[in-house]
C-alpha cells in the first residue's frame, strides 16, 4: 500500500497536506497524534470514506481513487475497523459476520460460517455466536468487529483507535488480537494512542501533527530517541501522566 | 337484574345499525392505514433525498396538513372539489383520500425521522464491508427503521381510528353517525353513548399497549 502526496481539506481546513506513505506487505504501521491531526482521515481517505483532493493511492500495484475506482472491490479487500464497533444491532454475531461474504462477494455460506467459527474460537467469542450486540460487552463487540472484517479476506487491515472507548480492563484483549494478527503476517496500519502497544507491536511508527508526518522511524528510536521537538512534546506529555 | 338485561337487549336489538357502523369505521380505517403506509414510506424517502425542489413541496405538503384542520381538508374535498372538478366523490371515497393524505404526511415524516436517527457511522461501516448503497438501505437502514417505525405507526392507527369520527360531519355513516341515528328514534343517548366510549376503548387502548410493548422490545 502507497500513498503519494495524499492531500485532503474540510472547507478551507487542511488536514492532510501532501501526506506520503509506504506500507510494506506484512507489516504494521502505528500512527500516532494529537487529536485532529489527520490520522483518522488517512485511515478514511485509503477506504474512500473521504476522497482526497489531491495524490495518489496505490495498493497492489494498482492505482485508485479517482472517479473509476470500484469502491466496493477495493473495500473488499481492505477491512477497516471502527472505535465505536458499529455491529449491526439488529442482528445476531453469526449474521453480522455473514451479511458481507455471502452478499458482496457471493460467498458460499457454510464456508463462511465455518471460517467465521473458527475466527470467532481464536478471539475467545465461538459461544457468541447467536448473541445480538446489546448483549455483548465494549471488548467483545470490538473483537467480533475485527473478526467481521476479517471474515473478508482483506489484505490489509485499517483499525481506526479501536480501543478508544473500551472499557480498560478489557483493551487487552482487543490488542491482543490485534497482536496475534501481526504476528500471522497481516498488513496494518494501526491508529492509536496505547503508547505501550505501538512500542511493543509495531515495525514502524509515524506521529503526524497538523496534517503533516513529522517523524517516522522504528519503535524502538522513536521512543528512546526521538528527533524532532514536536515529537519530543508529544512523547513528554504521556510520560508524565 | 331487570335493568342490565333491558339495555343488553336494546343493544341487541339494535346490532343491525351498529355493527354497520362499526364495520363502516374499521373499514374507512384500514384503508386508509394501509394506503397511508404505501404514502409515507414514499413521502419518507422523498423527504430524505438532499434535493432543495422535492425537500420544499414536501415541507409545503406536509405543513398544509399540519395548519389546516382535518375537518376542513374533509369538507373542502367533499364539497369544493366537485364544483371545480364537476363531478364529486361519494363521501366515503373522499374521506378515505383526506385520510391517506393525511396519514402519508404523518407517516412519511416518522419514516423520514426514522432512517435518519440512525448513526452516520452505521452507513459508514456498513460501506467499509462493502455493501453497495441498495444493500445498505435492505439490510442495514430499512430492517432497523422499519424497527423504530412499527411503535409509531400503531400510533397512528389509533389516530385515524380516533378521527373516523369526524367523518359523521361529511355523510359517511360510521359508528358515530349510526349512533345519532339511533339515538333520535329510540331516545336511550346514555347506553348508546356508553357503548360509543367503550367500543373506542377496546379498540385503542390494546393497540396503544401493544406499541408500549413494542417500544421496549426494541429498544
Amino acid at each position: 500500500m502507497e500513498l503519494r502526496n495524499i492531500t485532503k481539506s474540510f472547507g478551507d481546513k487542511k488536514v492532510l497536506d501532501k501526506v506520503n506513505l509506504n506500507v510494506k506487505e506484512g507489516s504494521a504501521i502505528v500512527i500516532l497524534g494529537p487529536s485532529g491531526c489527520g490520522k483518522s482521515t488517512l485511515l478514511r481517505c485509503i477506504n474512500g470514506l473521504e476522497k482526497t483532493d489531491d495524490g495518489e493511492l496505490v495498493f497492489n500495484n494498482i492505482k485508485y481513487g479517482d472517479e473509476k475506482t470500484n469502491w466496493r472491490n477495493i473495500r473488499g479487500q481492505i477491512g477497516m475497523v471502527f472505535q465505536s464497533y458499529e455491529l449491526y444491532p439488529h442482528m445476531n454475531v453469526l449474521d453480522n459476520l455473514l451479511l458481507s461474504p455471502t452478499k458482496v462477494q457471493k460467498r458460499d455460506k457454510n464456508e463462511v460460517k465455518e471460517m467465521a467459527i473458527s475466527l470467532l474460537k481464536r478471539v475467545g467469542l465461538d459461544d457468541r455466536l447467536k448473541s445480538y450486540p446489546h448483549q455483548l460487552s465494549g471488548g467483545q463487540k470490538q473483537r467480533i468487529a475485527i473478526v467481521r472484517a476479517l471474515c473478508m479476506n482483506p489484505k490489509l487491515m485499517l483499525f481506526d483507535e479501536v480501543t478508544a472507548s473500551i472499557d480498560p480492563e478489557m483493551v487487552y484483549e482487543v490488542l491482543q488480537v490485534i497482536r496475534d494478527l501481526k504476528n500471522e503476517g497481516m498488513t496494518m496500519i494501526i491508529v492509536t494512542h496505547e503508547m505501550g502497544f505501538a512500542k511493543s507491536a509495531s515495525d514502524h511508527v509515524i506521529f503526524m501533527d497538523s496534517g503533516n508526518i513529522v517523524e517516522q522511524s522504528s519503535p524502538n528510536d522513536f521512543f528512546s530517541n526521538p528527533k524532532e521537538e514536536r515529537t519530543k512534546q508529544f512523547l513528554n506529555k504521556f510520560l508524565h501522566l | 337484574m331487570q335493568d342490565n338485561m333491558n339495555w343488553l337487549e336494546f343493544l341487541i336489538s339494535e346490532r343491525v345499525l351498529l355493527l354497520d357502523g362499526i364495520y363502516q369505521t374499521i373499514y374507512v380505517s384500514l384503508i386508509a392505514l394501509f394506503y397511508s403506509l404505501i404514502g409515507g414510506l414514499l413521502v419518507g424517502f422523498i423527504r430524505c433525498i438532499p434535493n432543495k425542489i422535492s425537500a420544499f413541496i414536501s415541507r409545503i405538503y406536509l405543513e398544509s396538513f399540519r395548519i389546516i384542520p382535518l375537518i376542513v381538508w374533509l369538507f373542502a374535498a367533499f364539497f369544493l372539489i366537485p364544483r371545480f372538478m364537476g363531478r364529486g366523490f361519494s363521501s366515503e371515497a373522499s374521506a378515505i383520500w383526506v385520510f391517506t393524505l393525511w396519514g402519508s404526511a404523518e407517516i412519511g415524516e416518522l419514516v423520514k425521522g426514522a432512517i435518519q436517527s440512525l448513526p452516520t457511522i452505521q452507513r459508514e461501516s456498513a460501506l467499509a464491508l462493502g455493501l453497495s448503497k441498495t444493500q445498505l438501505y435492505m439490510y442495514i437502514l430499512i430492517p432497523q427503521a422499519v424497527r423504530r417505525l412499527i411503535p409509531t405507526v400503531i400510533n397512528m392507527a389509533t389516530r385515524i381510528i380516533k378521527t373516523t369520527s369526524m367523518l359523521d360531519f361529511v355523510g359517511v355513516i360510521e359508528i358515530v353517525a349510526r349512533s345519532r341515528q339511533i339515538i333520535e328514534r329510540t331516545v336511550e343517548p346514555f347506553i348508546i353513548w356508553s357503548f360509543v366510549f367503550f367500543f373506542f376503548f377496546f379498540l385503542c387502548y390494546p393497540l396503544t399497549l401493544w406499541s408500549r410493548h413494542l417500544e421496549k422490545k426494541f429498544r
